[in-house]
Parts: C-alpha cells; structure tokens; sequence
C-alpha cells in the first residue's frame, strides 16, 4: 500500500475545504494543509490570537513580533485580513461561525470523542490552548492524525485512553491510510490509500467499520 | 484636566501590593509588556496571581517573574513550551499553582469580568477532567459548564499609541488579550509605543476607550532591552 506522507495528507485534507469556507488550522501537521489549499479558492484561515486571512510565511528578515499565528511562528495578513481581540476570536470559535477546524489527535473514538491535549502522564505539564474551543465550536471538526502509533496500534479506538478535549466532537478523520466519517451508527470509510484493501484497514483499526455507500 | 500619562513604569506600578491579581497581556511574546514586567519585577511584590495565556518564555519578561518567586498561583491555558523551563521547575516543585483554563473560557472569563457578566454557560469542557467539580447545565440540545469571572487589581498590557485620555490603539495580533484585560482590572496600565495629541486617533478606530484606562507609560525603542 502507498502510505500517505504529511505532506500527502495536507493536500487531501486541503482538497476538501470548499470556496469561501473560514477555517482554524490547529498547531503542528494542521498547519501544513496552508501549503495546498487549491490555488483560485478563496478560503479564509482564521487564528487564535485574532487574525481572519492569514497569508504565507514572510520572506526571510521580513518576520514581524506583533503578527504571529497560533504556534507562535511569523505569518503575513492577506489583504483584507483583519486583527481582533481574544474574546471576539472565541466568539467566532463557539459560537458556531467557522465552517472548519482541522485538528491533531492522540486518539478518536468511535463516537467521535476526541483526545489531544494532555497524554494523561503523572509528570506531563498540561497545556489546553483553543483546542477545546474548537472541538466544541466548529461546524465542522476534522481529525488529521496517522492512522497508527508508533508501537502499530491503532489511534482509533473504542473508547478514548487519553483524557478528552471534547465529546463526540469528530465528524471526519484523515489519516495516512484512509478517510473516515464519523456517523451516528459508527465509523463510514470513504476512501483508501492505494492498494490498501478495506480488508485490510479494518485488521489494521481497533473498530468496527463500515464501507461507504457512496462516497461523499 | 485628565491626564493618565506617567513618566516611567515604574512610577505606574508603584502602588502595586503583595497577594494582587494581576493580568498580562500578550499572546507568547507578541503584545507582551516586557517593559511593564521588568518594573513588577524591580518593585518587588510577591504573592502574585498571574492571569496570562502563557506562562513565560526563556529567562525574560514573565518566566523572569517566576524565577523570581513573585508568583504564587498562574491562570493560563498553555504554559507548556520548549522554552518554558522556569514554569516547569517551579510547577513540577510545588512552588506553583496553575488553573489550567481553556483558552476561550479564559478569554470569556476575563470579558466577563469586565462586562459586570456574574457567571456564563459555556460548552467548552464539557465530558472533560477540566470541567470536573463545575457546575453543568443542559440547555436546549447542548451541554454546558459555569464558568466564573475572573477579576483583577491590576492589567499590564502593551498599546500601538495611546492619548491623555488612555484611547488606545494596538498593532496587529498584539491586540490579543489586551482590550479584555483593560476592561477587567481595577487599574489598568499601558505601555505604548508612541503617545499622541487629543483627537490624533481617529474616533472611528479607538479600539480600547480610555475609561478602561488607568495609567499610560511611553516606553521609548531605545529603552527596550533585548526580549
């Protein structure tokens, strides 16, 4: 099979961000789907931090302190982006008006809870960021995550080992492997990676799944 | 006449005691008031409450502070960093308590505070360990968690330019927390780039009124340190 590299999996999970959709790209492998937004769609990336159209990286030398994004790296404003405060930038968050996050994940369960910030270790220092916020708020919650530990177990699971970020909160997962709809009746794949049989990824995940219909 | 310019931080920051609540502005280094902490951090008051989204970064500024064992509790949503170190040694101690708060609920919680807002629902958290102990309410289809304002004595936040009236305007994503902030604290204090005349900004583009605004402090380039 033709496993998906990171860069692979930011291009298909670009491919599926329509025209005129606003969206928040978590920190980490989110962020690389930036690169491979489809060139003549128009989609705003919104931040934390207050900012709707965030444009590339600046060339180098031209690095601005007072425009960062989320992950605290350098970023340029699109013309006609603007800046706001905290408040307003959460108000956009849960209040149900971006129309995508695209997050990281330790863990999915088969409900669609979600677990990524805190590995539940007694010694971590844990760190929340806007990642609850965006699982709540979000139209449109996206997991991007190999479908695999590093040990080979699957990273979708039953019930979630992990503590939570939110509840029932996925609607698609993406993964190096396969795309995956979370539905009320459980896991829908939509597609494959080449040469990987539906067989196959089931043996691979630590869920039942079913096979799309048609594929959306 | 009001005039809320004061010649220097430390001057701002005189009257600050011991146990205060105090908010910091800034979004890691961006809209950070390095100035403003570097005075808090001179005049010598302890037993801080720290409301922040970071918990510093380095050896300057904020994680200063820490080092300093100024603080006695933070509130922030992500104080895990590379470069977090003074946080991590003082909090895997005991030195520290943190109130780990999602970052939206913090946002709320400090706009709340300065919209005279009681206590709101909110449905981040929910079904996780840090909405555990809260209060939980079911509303329309959708699950929900109390959360509580959060006050403070004192807010030092970084502006773009600020007038006599302390009408503030910011510089791009180091608005961040800083108009929510402003509005929170009992005194609110600005450092600012450049100060300018009454009636210099435009009335249409004030992004923090001055009634939110206790003291300004210009803090001129060449008095910066290195960050």
């Amino acid at each position: 099979m033709k496993k998906l590299d990171r860069k692979q999996m930011a291009a298909r999970v670009a491919r599926d961000i329509p025209e005129g959709a606003y969206v928040n790209l978590g920190i980490g492998l989110p962020t690389l789907v930036a690169d491979y937004l489809p060139k003549g769609r128009e989609i705003i990336l919104h931040s934390e931090n207050g900012i709707l159209g965030i444009g590339p990286k600046p060339p180098a030398g031209e690095d601005d302190e007072d425009l960062i994004n989320a992950g605290k790296e350098p970023v340029t404003l699109l013309t006609g982006g603007c800046y706001f405060h905290h408040a307003d930038s959460f108000a956009m968050i849960r209040g149900r008006h971006l129309d995508f996050a695209v997050l990281g994940a330790f863990q999915v369960s088969a409900q669609g809870d979600l677990a990524n910030w805190h590995t539940g270790a007694p010694d971590a220092i844990p760190a929340v960021g806007g990642a609850m916020d965006l699982a709540v708020g979000a139209k449109k919650v996206v997991v991007m995550m190999e479908h695999l530990t590093k040990q080979g177990e699957s990273k979708i699971v039953e019930r979630c080992t992990y503590p939570l970020t939110g509840a029932r909160c996925v609607d698609r997962i993406y993964t190096d492997l396969a795309v995956i709809d979370v539905k009320a009746d459980g896991l829908h794949v939509v597609e494959t990676v080449e040469g990987l049989s539906f067989e196959e990824l089931q043996r691979l995940t630590g869920v039942p799944l079913k096979r799309l219909a048609s594929a959306a | 006449m009001i005039d809320k310019f004061v010649a220097t931080p430390a001057q701002a920051l005189a009257d600050l005691r011991d146990g205060a609540t105090v908010m910091i502005g800034g979004f890691g280094n961006a809209g950070m008031p390095a100035e403003l902490i570097d005075a808090l951090i001179a005049q010598g008051a302890r037993e801080l409450t720290i409301v922040n989204n970071n918990a510093g970064n380095g050896d300057t500024g904020l994680a200063a502070l820490l080092k300093a064992k100024r603080v006695r509790k933070i509130l922030c949503s992500f104080p895990r960093q590379v470069d977090s170190w003074h946080f991590d040694a003082l909090y895997r101690a005991g030195e520290l308590e943190l109130e780990l708060v999602p970052q939206g609920t913090l946002a709320e919680r400090i706009r709340a505070a300065g919209a005279g807002i009681g206590a709101f629902y909110t449905p981040t958290a929910f079904g996780t360990r840090l909405a555990e102990g809260k209060e939980t309410r079911r509303i329309g289809d959708r699950d929900y968690v109390l959360e509580y304002p959060i006050h403070a004595d004192y807010a030092l936040i970084k502006a773009d330019r600020a007038d006599r009236w302390g009408n503030l305007v910011y510089r791009k994503s180091a608005r961040n927390f800083g108009p929510i902030m402003a509005a929170a604290a009992k005194c609110t204090v600005v450092q600012v780039r450049e100060t300018v005349e009454l009636g210099a900004l435009d009335p249409e583009a004030v992004v923090t009124p001055g009634i939110f605004v206790k003291r300004v402090v210009k803090v001129v380039p060449a008095q910066r340190k290195a960050a």
